[in-house]
């Protein structure tokens, strides 16, 4: 089970000593964070009490009303933080016919670029440990919308995830097939072995991820999001494998990715014309989160990206 | 809330600018006469002949001029 991170900040520090201790020690009353960081791994914590929960932390913390409470606060700033930054929906734009141009138009800086010809192993190891994050729980936040769609967008998004779970074998599953590579490249397979290396940006979009999953008002924005991931994983993958065989890593590794390059060239086409569309058409006024959630995601790893490429001393 | 009404599902759809989606479980024969069978419960075939992964799409039809997409 999954080991609580290192605090970064008095609301996480406060947080952590509250799960350890339910009921007794109190909550804070309000998301007093001292920095973004120590906000978005406090809602990162929150978050995973609902997927695998923490070692040693009561399972019940993830109905503990006040914990509650400061999620939804949390995930409030969050939202807000994301519409302020949206241009909103794309004037003009027909969902169907102009999605992925207009995915292809908001291409931000490329961390697969840089991996297929330049990145270190270093820095190819540093960018597997903090997208272990979210790849160790691959395609699980977009399962909490299933039961919330009717049916036509439903049993496409169940067709979608079943092949991203495998369909029915676990060891074609896509977090497994994950994990075992990375145990072959030496990295710890565990869930959230490496939440404490991860920085403000990809918590932030693991967090925009579950949020949109576990928010039901949130559903356009899920799939809008699962719509621009799928869009933009094909041909980056392929570039990540090249990279990957180039630096010498192991075949299991490299074999994530090439299968990701065949899956999302299927899943890009289901995630927009059979799930988005038909959700858009069925409630019309969901469309517009549908780019929301979409728009998200792009911009989400446009900062992911720079904050990496920053780091490693490369122009993005 | 409006629902949408399930219309009969096509087992082949062809994606505009992009792959031809086949449904089920399939053997695809290409042009060297190789059979290639399909593994996920919907396939995307290449049709813009530029695939690496051919018969299989990997998304190359987006990096074509507009002219040149299936």
């Amino acid at each position: 089970m999954t080991s609580l991170p290192k605090p970064r900040g008095r609301l996480s520090e406060q947080v952590l000593a509250a799960l350890a201790d339910l009921p007794s020690t109190p909550v804070p009353a309000q998301p007093s964070a001292e920095s973004e960081e120590d906000a978005a791994l406090t809602l990162w914590i929150l978050h995973e009490l609902s997927y695998r929960g923490f070692a040693d932390i009561d399972d019940r913390a993830e109905r503990d009303p006040e914990l509650f409470r400061l999620r939804c606060l949390l995930e409030d700033d969050l939202e807000r933080r994301l519409r302020d930054r949206w241009p909103g929906r794309p004037e003009g734009a027909e969902l169907g016919a102009d999605f992925f141009d207009w995915v292809a138009d908001h291409d931000g800086p490329s961390l697969a670029r840089y991996v297929r010809a330049d990145a270190t192993e270093t820095q190819v190891m540093d960018l597997l440990r903090v997208r272990s994050i979210y790849h160790l729980k691959e395609a699980d936040p977009t399962s909490w919308v299933i039961p919330r769609l009717e049916a036509v967008p439903k049993a496409a998004l169940v067709a979608l995830q079943y092949d991203e779970y495998g369909v029915g074998d676990p060891a074609r599953l896509h977090h497994e097939l994950w994990a075992r590579g990375m145990e072959a490249s030496g990295l710890r397979p565990e869930y959230g072995a490496y939440v404490d290396e991860a920085p403000l940006e990809v918590l932030e979009q693991n967090n925009a991820l579950s949020m949109f999953g576990l928010q039901r008002r949130l559903r356009a924005a899920a799939l809008g999001h699962l719509a621009a991931f799928e869009a933009t994983s094909s041909l980056p993958s392929r570039q990540l494998a090249q990279g990957l065989e180039r630096l010498g890593f192991p075949a299991e590794m490299i074999g994530y990715y090439a299968e990701h390059v065949e899956a999302d060239a299927v899943h890009e086409q289901l995630a927009l014309r059979e799930v988005c569309v038909p959700l858009a058409e069925a409630e019309p006024v969901l469309e517009p989160d549908v780019w929301f959630g979409a728009w998200s995601c792009l911009d989400l790893e446009a900062r992911t990206a720079r904050r990496l490429l920053d780091a490693w001393g490369v122009a993005a | 809330m409006s629902t949408s009404t399930p219309r009969e599902r096509a087992d082949i759809v062809l994606c505009p600018g992009g792959p031809m989606l086949l449904r089920g479980e399939h053997v695809v024969v290409d042009e060297h006469g190789e059979e290639h069978p399909t593994t996920r419960p919907v396939s995307a075939v290449c049709r813009c002949h530029r695939s690496a992964s051919a018969p299989w799409c990997d998304g190359t039809h987006k990096l074509l001029p507009e002219k040149l997409r299936p």
